[in-house]
Order: structure tokens, then C-alpha cells, then sequence
């Protein structure tokens, strides 16, 4: 196989993978510090006791989080070495923020997070908790600045340097407030305060459902719920605006997103269908008429661009992405379904007895998830053939030194290693979930000190 | 600010994070390698609890000086992963597998699965200390590069007795940082029993030391000439041996505190004699007439870039030194 298929699928494994781990973290944070302010605000131990239980649930995602993103911080480097030199004068702002202003401050804060509940008082844990979630977020700011360079660049030119062509910084916010940076942002960002509240709304409703730790997982589902309910109407508004800004400046991307092949005006949305791509339709579609022309440009009678706009080699995989792209709208459905279904029953009163309901719930963890990972497929597959949206050719950002041997046992290690580690991953969450929000430290990975000794003195 | 001089303050800062970095995971790696040598598993988990809340804390900085490299020094960041590839790949994964064998080890009592875990962990500790080492001694032996500063060998070039020498030497100072980390964490007779790691470590570092500092003499001696012209930085490699000599002193005379100090001291002269030796040079080329040497001053970001870095890191850095102060 060449060097490109095999370092674009390490990088999608790598990535995917990673992308598991940071929005659960980054949700769970939000709203570890709205249980912990809640405890500050009340004294209501039940509070303490849930901030403490997903704390440590935090902490499990966090770590593998970091462990994760340091691949591929070095995979940047490693496979795509021509690519990291094109851009690394443009993201190196982007980055160097993202070191010293998110990882600093979580890692600062840390260990008075996980280690501090009996150390510290509990204002400035409570402040350690703020900063790390805090922390976090930017962490998910200055990256999705640095992707949306790749997505709509902005605020550069291209210089040559060394004999090769590279983007230097021309206006540093005009980069981070790029045309598409904030609607991104955004846009993850509600898909990681999703994946956090549904994460809390599943373990909610399985003790529910098993009848254990009534009052804690009554008091979760109910922070979790009102969360992800707000969020999932906000992450509609804001998938529109994303949408338009997709439309505005990659109509290669809407277009292959929507499966459109010829340009059209009065653009039909496709609900459901199966693309041919040989015959350039879409078979068995059922479309509503005239409204991608609507959500794209706020008119019924836009022309929406069409892929034979464009050179057919450089078309992205249409297939795919109209089929991941309805998956994630999917996705929105099921969680909105969720949402409004449970507000619904707890205003009446019975969300706590109506198993099916929470039967779903248990299992509707899985939504976010994929929404997140089939969002971001849309919009980096979305990119092809660019690394750099009309700057730099995916073909033209390879390490020029790295042979396909090279990348395909890299590839194989990775495999191996993070199937293995999410075995690791799952079994620790099940444990963690199993021993419940009890007080006793025994299931922490590192026992304290007095504890040890005291067994020791046995 | 002339962009020279910006070129070399973010240099420094590089060097900074680097040293920072060496420093604190340096004595959790030692630590991981260190605790298999104790067969106990309730001394096991004393010295795994030693490194608990603070091993990730410390890999922030290898994430942070990589950013820093990155921002900073594109090219080099650029030629360094894709010519140490499969290195660097064996690094990541001794990352993934410290992370995992820490987390798991202790969710069963069952012995041959804390063996199992113990083991991986001290290997995966092992194997990061050693391609540090490996790395540096690459860095200061040079690899053939190209007119494009592209790595022009193969794998098996990274691999020469300097390199691995190198290695070995980072794997006996993180041994040694570890122990007298140990020493400083724990109490009563536990204490002791880490007394019986720090003298065999220390000696073996000397050895290694002594060994590495004559292969450099002998065979690198480009890095000298930044001594040779100016002399005060000798005085570096005169605190440099005091500082280890310090070592055993401060140990004996109970002074734990004081003798990680001077162990912190000996990695701050050791890196530093390593940054004037390799200055302005960063990734040398050793492939003759020696011209595509990657220096700091041929292959970094631009006027503007830098300029911004440095806007935040004068906001950053003390952000992160005040709460960190006010934390501990």
C-alpha cells in the first residue's frame, strides 16, 4: 500500500481513538464544577458525593486523554513532516497558547483535583475543579483554531523559505477568529458537553434501572438531563450556522456532504438515500425539495454548487459522506428524542419508573459519540484533497523520509496498542461504575499513603 | 527585538521546557524502572504511590517543549520526528503502556498480574529513558541530511555505540534522580530499604557518566569549541561534578531534600553543557561537506511568529508561576 492511504488511516485511527476520551473529559468537567458549586451552595453532602464519583470517572477519560494526545501531537511530526513545516508558523501561535494557557493550567490544578478532597478546603477545590474544566475547554479553543486554519485559512501569506513555499502569520487574530473557527468551535464544544451529560444520563439510569444509589443517580440524571437538553437544541442552532458557513466557503465540501453532483438551483435535501456515484445521483433518496437551497443560503432558490464544479479526481469520497453526515444528523435526532421524551416524563412525574425510557438512556451514551466522530469525518474527509483548504495537497504534506514499511508497523503498533487499551479503558469504567459512589478510596489506582501503611503495620 | 535575538530567547525557552521536563519525569521514569528491583508488592505500591499524582502533571512538559519545538522551530521539529520515526513510535508506545500498567496494576491481588504489570511498566520506563538517550546522542553525533534538511540515512543509522552509550547513560541518571527521589518521599524503615537503591545508581551513573564524557572528548569534539572560546562556561562542567559529588554526601548525611537538589543540578549542567556544545546547531549534519546542518537560526518560524509566542508566553508564564506558587 503507499505511504498516503497508510498515514491518512493512522492518523484517522489515532485521532478517533483520541477523540473518545478529551469531550468526555471536557463535559464531565462542566459539569463536575456545577455538582461541586451546588455542594458549596447547599452543603447537601449527596452533591459531595457526586462530584467525588464523577470526578473519578473524569480522571479515568482524562488520563488516557493525555496519553492519546501526545501521539498525536509527535504523529504531526512523524508522518506528515512537509505539512508540519507549510504550517508550523501558523499554528505555532495556536500551539504555544494551547501549551501554556490549557495544559499548564489542568495540569497545575490537577492533582489538587483528584488528591485534594481531604487537603484542601473546599473553595479552592472547588476553584482547582473551575480551572481545570476551565483548562480543557481552551485546550479544545486553541486546537480547533489551529484545525480551522486547515478548514478556511486566514490572516497569512505564503513565503518561501529555504527554497520551499510556507504560510507565515500575517495577522495573528485574524487566524484565531477565521471564518469558520467560531462556529466550529462551538460546535465541538456543545458535542463534548453532550458527550459528558449523556455519559452521566447512562449511568443514571442503569443504577436507576438496578435499583442502587437511588438518590445520587435521581439527583445525576437530573443535572445530566437539563444539560444535555439545553445543549442539543443549542448544537441544532449551531449545526445551521455551521452548515451555512460550509456552504459559504467549501462548496466542494456541502456538496459532497449532500451528495449534490450537479449544480442546482431550488437544491432538494436528500433525508435518506444511497449514493451512485457512477451515474452521479442518489438511488432511493427521499428529498424534500428546495430546502438544502434554504439551510445552505437562507433562500428556496439558491444555487447550491454541484461536485461537477469541480476536476473529478479531486472529488472527496461521496459515499461516505453523505452516509456519516446523515449519521450524525441521525444521531442529533435520537438525542433530541432522549431529551424531550424524559423532560416530558419528569414534568409529569414519572421519569424515574419508565423502564424503556431508561433502558434507551442506558444505552444512549453511544449517541454523542458517534455524533462526535461522524462530525468530524464530515469535516475532515470533507477537506480532501487539501491538508490545507486550497493551499496544500494531502499528497504534498507526507514526511518525505518515511517509508511505507515504516507507517504500516507504526500502524499495526497503534492498532494493537489502543484495542488493547480500550479494553483497559471499559473494564476500569465498569469497575467504577460497579463499586458506585461510595465514600471508601480502596478502588483508586494508588492508595494513599495511610492506607498502605496501615495494611503494612498488619 | 532583532530576529536573532528572538531566534535565541526561543531557544532558550526550548531548552527551559526541555531541562523542566528531564527533571521532573526524569525521577517518575527512575521510579518505574526502579521498583521492579523490589520484590514486595506493598514496597511496590509505596514507591508507585510516590510517582501517583504527579507522573502525568510531568508528561505536560514533554507535550509542552514539543509545542514549543513546534512553534518555534518548524523544520526542526519537522526533520527531527520523520528521521527518528520508528524511535520516536517506540517512545509513544512506552508512553501509552506506563499510562495503562499504572492505572491497572492494582485492580487485582492476583500475583503473576501485578508481576505482569510491574514489569511492563518498568520496560516501558526503561525504554523512554533509553531513546531519550538515544535521541541526544544522535543530536550531538549529527545524521546525514540533505539539501532540504531531510533526513538522508536509514533506521539502523541512529543506531551506533555513541547513541546507545547515550541511552544507557539517561537510563542510569533517571535511576539515580528516581532513588533519591524515593528517598526524599518516604519515611521510617521503608526509608532505609531505599537507601540500599541510591549507591549502586549513583555508581552506575558515574560510570556511564565518566564513559560519555570521554567518548564525547575523543569523538565530538565539535562539542567543546563553545568552551574552548570562552571559558566561563567550564565552570558549568566544574559545578556539574561538584553537584554529583554532592550526591553521596548529602545522602549520608541524611539531607535528602538537599542531595535531589544537587541531583536536579547535575541534570540542569548536564543538559546545559549539552545546549552551549550543540548552539547554534540543532540537528547537525554528518554526512560530508557538512553543509545542511538544521541551526536555530536557518530553520525557525518567522519575525511576527516569534514575536507573538514570546506576547504569550510573557502573559502565560507568569500566570502559571503565580498559581503554581500559590498551589504548593
Amino acid at each position: 500500500m503507499d505511504v498516503e492511504v497508510l498515514a491518512r488511516v493512522q492518523f484517522a485511527v489515532t485521532i478517533m481513538f483520541h477523540y473518545i476520551y478529551p469531550p468526555l473529559s471536557i463535559g464531565l468537567g462542566l459539569i463536575m464544577v456545577i455538582m461541586e458549586g451546588m455542594w458549596l451552595k447547599t452543603k447537601d453532602d449527596q452533591y459531595h458525593r457526586m462530584a467525588k464519583f464523577w470526578t473519578k470517572i473524569f480522571a479515568l477519560t482524562f488520563a488516557i486523554g493525555v496519553a492519546t494526545g501526545i501521539v498525536m501531537e509527535f504523529e504531526f511530526g512523524t508522518n506528515w513532516s512537509s505539512y508540519s513545516k507549510y504550517v508550523g508558523d501558523v499554528f505555532g501561535s495556536a500551539l504555544a497558547a494551547e501549551g501554556i494557557f490549557a495544559f499548564f493550567l489542568e495540569s497545575g490544578f490537577l492533582a489538587l483535583l483528584l488528591f485534594g478532597w481531604n487537603r484542601i478546603g473546599p473553595k479552592l477545590h472547588f476553584f482547582s475543579t473551575v480551572m481545570v474544566s476551565l483548562g480543557s475547554h481552551f485546550s479544545a479553543v486553541w486546537i480547533i483554531i489551529a484545525n480551522s486554519f486547515m478548514q478556511t485559512p486566514a490572516g497569512y501569506h505564503i513565503v518561501e523559505y529555504n527554497g520551499h513555499p510556507r504560510a507565515e502569520i500575517t495577522d495573528f487574530w485574524q487566524l484565531v477568529f477565521s471564518p469558520s473557527s467560531m462556529d466550529r468551535l462551538v460546535h465541538a464544544l456543545f458535542g463534548t458537553w453532550l458527550a459528558g451529560s449523556f455519559l452521566v444520563i447512562s449511568i443514571s439510569a442503569y443504577y436507576l434501572l438496578k435499583n442502587r444509589h437511588m438518590e445520587f443517580a435521581k439527583r445525576s440524571m437530573k443535572i445530566g438531563l437539563v444539560i444535555a437538553s439545553m445543549t442539543v437544541i443549542f448544537q441544532g442552532i449551531s449545526g445551521d450556522s455551521s452548515g451555512k458557513t460550509v456552504a459559504k466557503h467549501q462548496p466542494m465540501k456541502l456538496a459532497a456532504l449532500e451528495g449534490v453532483f450537479h449544480t442546482q438551483k431550488e437544491a432538494p435535501l436528500y433525508v435518506f438515500g444511497v449514493v451512485n456515484k457512477e451515474e452521479e445521483k442518489i438511488d432511493y433518496g427521499i428529498a424534500i425539495p428546495s430546502l438544502l437551497s434554504f439551510l445552505a443560503y437562507s433562500d428556496f432558490d439558491a444555487t447550491v454548487k454541484g461536485l461537477n464544479a469541480f476536476p473529478k479526481a479531486d472529488w472527496p469520497k461521496v459515499q461516505v459522506l453523505f452516509t456519516v453526515y446523515r449519521m450524525m444528523i441521525l444521531m442529533w435526532c435520537l438525542m433530541f428524542f432522549v431529551c424531550f421524551t424524559a423532560c416530558i416524563l419528569w414534568w409529569k412525574g414519572t421519569l424515574f419508573k419508565t423502564r424503556w425510557l431508561l433502558w434507551i438512556m442506558v444505552f444512549s451514551v453511544l449517541f454523542p459519540q458517534i455524533a462526535n466522530q461522524t462530525g468530524w469525518i464530515s469535516a475532515e474527509m470533507g477537506r480532501y484533497p487539501w491538508i490545507v483548504y486550497d493551499l496544500l495537497r494531502i499528497s504534498d504534506g507526507l514526511s518525505k523520509v518515511v517509508t511505507a514499511n515504516q507507517v504500516l508497523s507504526s500502524l499495526i503498533m497503534f492498532g494493537t496498542v489502543y484495542s488493547f487499551l480500550f479494553i483497559v479503558f471499559i473494564y476500569l469504567l465498569t469497575k467504577k461504575i460497579m463499586h458506585g459512589p461510595v465514600d471508601d478510596d480502596t478502588d483508586s489506582p494508588f492508595h494513599s499513603i495511610e492506607q498502605v501503611a496501615k495494611e503494612l503495620k498488619k | 527585538m532583532s530576529l536573532p535575538e528572538l531566534q535565541f530567547l526561543w531557544f532558550t525557552a526550548f531548552v527551559v521546557l526541555a531541562i523542566g521536563y528531564v527533571l521532573l519525569d526524569g525521577f517518575d521514569l527512575g521510579v518505574g524502572i526502579l521498583h521492579l528491583f523490589s520484590k514486595k508488592d506493598e514496597e511496590r505500591r509505596l514507591m508507585l504511590n510516590s510517582i501517583g499524582p504527579v507522573w502525568d502533571g510531568n508528561e505536560v512538559w514533554l507535550v509542552t517543549a514539543g509545542g514549543a519545538l513546534f512553534a518555534g522551530f518548524p523544520p526542526i521539529y519537522a526533520t527531527l520526528l520523520s528521521s527518528f520515526y520508528t524511535p520516536i513510535m517506540m517512545l509513544l508506545c512506552g508512553i501509552i503502556f506506563r499510562a495503562v500498567a499504572i492505572e491497572v496494576r492494582s485492580k487485582s491481588p492476583k500475583i503473576w498480574w501485578r508481576w505482569l504489570w510491574d514489569i511492563l511498566f518498568a520496560l516501558a520506563s526503561a525504554v523512554i529513558a533509553f531513546i531519550l538517550g538515544v535521541l541526544m546522542g544522535n543530536l550531538i553525533s549529527g545524521i546525514p541530511l540533505d539539501e532540504a534538511g531531510e533526513y538522508s540515512g536509514f533506521f539502523l543509522d541512529l543506531v551506533h555505540p555513541y547513541a546507545i552509550l547515550v541511552g544507557v547513560m539517561a537510563v542510569a541518571l533517571f535511576m539515580m534522580h528516581g532513588s533519591i527521589y524515593l528517598m526524599m518521599k518516604t519515611e521510617g524503615e521503608f526509608h532505609e530499604k531505599m537507601r540500599h537503591f541510591v549507591n549502586p545508581s549513583i555508581i552506575f551513573f558515574i560510570i556511564l557518566y565518566a564513559l560519555t564524557t570521554m567518548s564525547t572528548l575523543i569523538y565530538h569534539t565539535h562539542m567543546l569549541e563553545s568552551i574552548r572560546d570562552n571559558w566561563i562556561f567550564f565552570v558549568i562542567a566544574v559545578i556539574n561534578i561538584l553537584a554529583i559529588a554532592n550526591i553521596p554526601r548529602e545522602i549520608s548525611l541524611g539531607r535528602d531534600g538537599r542531595a535531589f537538589l544537587s541531583s536536579c543540578g547535575n541534570i540542569i549542567c548536564l543538559m546545559a553543557l549539552y545546549a552551549i556544545g550543540t548552539y547554534p546547531v540543532v540537528i547537525r549534519d554528518s554526512s560530508p561537506p557538512f553543509l545542511n546542518s538544521l541551526t536555530i537560526y536557518n530553520a525557525s518560524s518567522s519575525m511576527l511568529t516569534l514575536k507573538i509566542l514570546l506576547i504569550i508566553a510573557l502573559i502565560g508564564v507568569p500566570l502559571v508561576l503565580s498559581y503554581t506558587i500559590a498551589v504548593y
